[in-house]
């Protein structure tokens, strides 16, 4: 691991995907270097989820390799985790705890972020003042906020969110928006699906479709 | 405080499952009330003989809490499983098999240790001796926490299909087995006056074997389940 953000580097080589017999993509080589975003689209069904999982190593693929700096991510393990954040379409937000305790386990399990306490992070997804309510008594959007405000209490260089804009109202969209391009232009990167326009003005994007 | 933490984790996590099991207490007397109530039916089925309560009363005591302790099993996951938490588990910076001790280790504080302190109300119920009802303490001890960590692989195992109760029993109930026959075996012994301690010896073998290796077992369980 190295501190140098210059350093990073997620590289996928020649990836297959398959799924119950069906070839979702095969051969997708790509790579991802600070500020940039990869952005995934493609149908329902066409992988995009399954690429996400893929590149947080919850799954192997069934060929080809994910590198990041360089080394294979199921060598790297823990090493690789503790510099990702991954927010699926579960928002692995436990009902029966409050906002703050949510917020504080993740940071728990992660590398915490130096510069984000968690009422700071509260505060950046306006969450501020829901620090001491069950996550059960938030609304759907809210949740989601809750969510991804786990992106920034740890130091995680890589996000991989799945349809984060799901449930979302147009100024959730827009805190969300700002979070990623201030991870982005701190040199962070992100691999996101989103059947929304993500308008983020010249950030530096790599589109894959694949249902092309 | 700025890196990651092994036994912060562990910490944070049993704390977590500690916080979320009081907060739902309906739930946390599920396992004990059945243990108690299959215990003391049977005098009431059998007859309260106390000759035959004590020749029996081990047995019972055992196949109770061993039921007790199977059917709580699925809470292990479960909530994880369906909110997302497991996946989050999945790709923390910590060894995925250290969260899954501290989830055993919260699941059986909130599950078997309460057997454990009922225990002995249970064995004066049976007419047990003041010898059998010291040994079905520390059978209990002993034996308990090889349920849970036994247990968790096959929850492990499981957590992904939509009924994997009946799968769940088979898995695991010829792995409880052992810890039923050494166990109920010794509390009988201790009643008649003979030396326990080579079952203590197999029942602590068993625990320290469980401990080392079930966290393994259901951390690579976990992994497949939710690839």
């Amino acid at each position: 691991m190295t501190d140098n953000p210059e350093a990073s580097s997620l590289e996928a080589h020649s990836l297959s995907c398959i799924r119950d017999d069906r070839t979702l993509f095969e051969n997708l080589t790509f790579r991802l270097v600070p500020g940039q975003i990869l952005l995934l689209e493609g149908r329902n069904g066409s992988g995009k989820t399954s690429l996400l999982r893929l590149l947080c190593g919850m799954r192997q693929p069934d060929a080809g390799q994910i590198h990041w700096n360089g080394e294979d991510i199921f060598q790297l393990g823990p090493d690789y985790h503790s510099d990702i954040a991954y927010v699926g379409h579960k928002d692995g937000v436990k009902q029966d705890l409050t906002a703050y305790e949510n917020l504080k386990m993740a940071r728990g399990l992660g590398a915490p972020n130096p510069t984000f306490s968690i009422d700071e992070a509260l505060d950046r997804v306006e969450l501020w003042g829901f620090d001491d309510s069950p996550a059960r008594t938030l609304s759907a959007g809210q949740q989601r906020r809750l969510a991804l405000a786990r992106l920034l209490v740890t130091r995680a260089k890589l996000w991989i969110l799945d349809e984060p804009f799901t449930s979302l109202d147009t100024l959730g969209i827009s805190i969300v928006e700002s979070l990623f391009a201030h991870h982005v232009a701190a040199g962070g990167m992100l691999a996101v699906t989103s059947h929304h326009k993500v308008s983020l003005d010249d950030a530096d994007i790599v589109r894959i479709n694949l249902s092309s | 405080m700025n890196t990651p933490s092994l036994s912060r984790a562990f910490g944070l996590l049993l704390w977590r499952d500690l916080t979320l099991a009081f907060r739902r207490r309906t739930e946390l007397f599920n396992p004990l009330l059945f243990f108690v109530l299959v215990t003391s039916l049977f005098p009431l089925g059998i007859g309260a003989e106390p000759a035959l309560l004590r020749a029996v009363g081990p047995g019972i005591i055992w196949v109770a809490a061993l039921l007790a302790a199977l059917l709580s099993l699925d809470s292990v996951f479960r909530s994880d499983f369906e909110d997302g938490s497991l996946e989050q588990f999945l790709i923390s910076a910590q060894p995925l098999s250290i969260l899954v001790l501290a989830k055993v280790v919260a699941h059986w504080l909130i599950t078997g240790l309460p057997l454990l302190i009922v225990a002995p109300l249970l064995g004066l119920l049976l007419d047990l001796p003041t010898a059998s009802i010291v040994t079905l303490m520390l059978t209990l001890a002993l034996g308990t926490p090889v349920l849970s960590l036994i247990g968790a692989i096959g929850v492990a195992l499981t957590v992904g299909l939509r009924r994997g109760g009946v799968i769940l029993s088979l898995l695991v109930l010829p792995l409880y087995v052992p810890v039923l026959i050494f166990a109920a075996n010794a509390v009988e012994s201790a009643g008649a006056g003979l030396s326990i301690a080579a079952h203590l010896s197999l029942l602590s073998a068993l625990l320290a074997l469980a401990v080392s290796l079930s966290p393994l077992a259901a951390a690579a369980a976990l992994k497949i389940s939710l690839s």
